[in-house]
């Protein structure tokens, strides 16, 4: 059984603010369900799959109710919760349930308002009296895990910020990116050390906003206007602390699920033309970059350096529409617009100066949660067709 | 500093309390398995790794070496260091580190258990040894 070639991504759509004090977050979760059925060229009628996280208001139920979907055919509901790769782990699951015939046009919302308030804590789980006291966020738990590969590997802030350089030369080009200008590598060592050994430009931008996709089967891709692209591989996997047993923060879940997606693709990294990786941090990106396979574990510093990550320059165009680092990071979920920027360099949407050439492969891969704590993992691999 | 932080008290429940009526007596407590042998933290009734019920509470030297640390600068609270602590006896454990110079810590550093108050049990940090 595999899920290979059996959903299509038929509609994308981002939304273009980055501070919506003026909107609610069921708004905006229905600004993007609207845009991302439009461009498939469908009704929200249509729809009979829903998938949604932790960001929608009040989960699945109160959502299909406000969005407005019809309730006489929707008949598929998946609210699995994994942080920011949630969206990586829905695209896989509507396929899966598309090929087992249960829905047949299924739509994945995110959005959400950080910038304009303070979200919701996360519920607690059974470790929450041996950890919660410590103050865990996500720039210190990040840090811990940059900490470890430096100690590790020999990693360097300097690698670490050439990714950044990398994602602000793309950012340029995008009118709606929160950071447009292009910045060296002094400046992120120059910039404020935030938690070692992270600087300020080593994280993510916090921002409003959202994004949707609508999946479907390939007869109904085929019918509709937009170009073809294909999930042929889907992995997913977790990694904890599980006990305190053989502790290393050097990895994440993607040790698991990227060979996962590949083994289904039939493919390898050296085949993909393009990378959408989940950039919370700059360490993120490089350790991701290593589990998934297009460097050694611990080469990652040396793979990201000069460039290499730049469009057009390098040999692996990341995240060109400059990801979470410069563009935007609705509701602080990267996963969402990993997928989109992946969709529209296959279907030959993005900006001309970023757009890689003859881009018939790309890979989406988040994580979600506290890669320096518990977290998630999903990755996707889209073909052009 | 550290000393006027206020932390939260412990919720305990009834796979735990054993753990936190040790500590108010300043021991630091972990499990470990005698089916498989093998120690973990933070405590559980059935072992994490071989799933036996078998497991027993055991006092922990407390002594343990720093795997990582991130020093935390902008905190409405001040600065902290969170970090995992590899244990004597095997397990990682997560924790602050407190009563030194937080810009002089080191991975591989020795350090120790150091209890520190709240309104309920005494919670663990650790300090250079």
């Amino acid at each position: 059984m595999t899920i290979k070639g059996k959903a299509y991504i038929a509609g994308i759509y981002e939304h273009p603010t980055r501070h919506a004090p003026d909107k609610s977050t069921a708004q905006l979760h229905t600004e993007v369900a609207k845009g991302a059925i439009e461009d498939a060229g469908l009704s929200k009628d249509d729809v009979d799959g829903y998938f949604c996280a932790g960001d929608a208001p009040g989960g699945a139920w109160p959502m299909v109710d406000y969005l407005g979907l019809n309730t006489k055919k929707l008949r598929h509901v998946d609210s699995t919760e994994t942080g920011g790769c949630s969206y990586i782990i829905h695209l896989g699951h509507a396929a899966e349930a598309i090929a087992a015939g249960k829905c047949s046009i299924a739509l994945i919302t995110l959005a959400g308002k950080p910038r304009t308030g303070v979200m919701p804590p996360r519920a607690a789980g059974a470790e929450a009296d041996f950890e919660s006291a410590y103050g865990a966020t996500t720039h210190n738990a990040y840090g811990m895990c940059a900490m470890r590969h430096m100690h590790d590997y020999g990693t360097t802030s300097e690698q670490l910020a050439w990714i950044k350089v990398a994602a602000s030369h793309h950012a340029q080009y995008n009118p709606h990116a929160m950071l447009k200008d292009v910045v060296t590598v002094e400046d992120v060592l120059n910039s404020p050390m935030i938690s070692d050994p992270l600087h300020r430009m080593d994280c993510c931008v916090v921002s409003d906003g959202g994004g949707a996709l609508i999946v479907t089967t390939p007869e109904i891709a085929k019918s509709l206007k937009k170009p073809l692209v294909k999930l042929i591989g889907h992995g997913e996997a977790m990694k904890g602390p599980r006990g305190g047993k053989d502790l290393d923060l050097t990895y994440s879940a993607g040790i698991w699920s990227g060979p996962r997606a590949f083994e289904e693709a039939g493919i390898t990294p050296k085949d993909i033309k393009y990378a959408s990786i989940y950039d919370s941090f700059t360490i993120t990106v490089l350790m991701q970059l290593e589990d998934l396979g297009f460097c050694k574990k611990g080469e990652g510093g040396k793979f990201v350096a000069d460039g290499n990550l730049i469009s057009g320059v390098g040999k692996l165009p990341f995240n060109t529409d400059g990801g979470g680092l410069c563009s935007n990071h609705p509701v602080n979920r990267g996963g969402m617009t990993k997928i989109i920027e992946a969709v529209r360099q296959l279907r030959g949407e993005a900006h001309p100066k970023v757009q890689v050439k003859n881009c018939d492969l790309a890979i989406a891969h988040g994580t979600g949660g506290l890669l320096g704590v518990r977290h998630a993992a999903s990755t996707a691999i889209l073909e052009r067709v | 500093m550290s000393e006027a932080k206020k932390y939260p008290a412990p919720v305990t429940n009834p796979e735990t309390a054993a753990f936190w009526d040790a500590a108010k007596q300043g021991k630091f407590m972990i499990k470990r398995c005698t089916a498989c042998g093998d120690a973990h933290y933070f405590p559980r009734s059935i072992c994490p790794f071989c799933y036996s019920d078998k497991t027993v509470w055991e006092e922990a030297s407390g002594e343990g070496t720093i795997y990582t640390y991130s020093l935390m600068r902008k905190s409405p609270t001040g600065p902290y260091a969170i970090g995992y602590v590899t244990l004597k006896e095997g397990p990682s454990v997560q924790t602050n580190f407190v009563d030194c110079d937080l810009e002089k810590l080191k991975i591989g550093q020795k350090v120790k258990v150091v209890f520190k108050p709240t309104d309920g049990a005494p919670l663990p940090f650790f300090t250079p040894a």
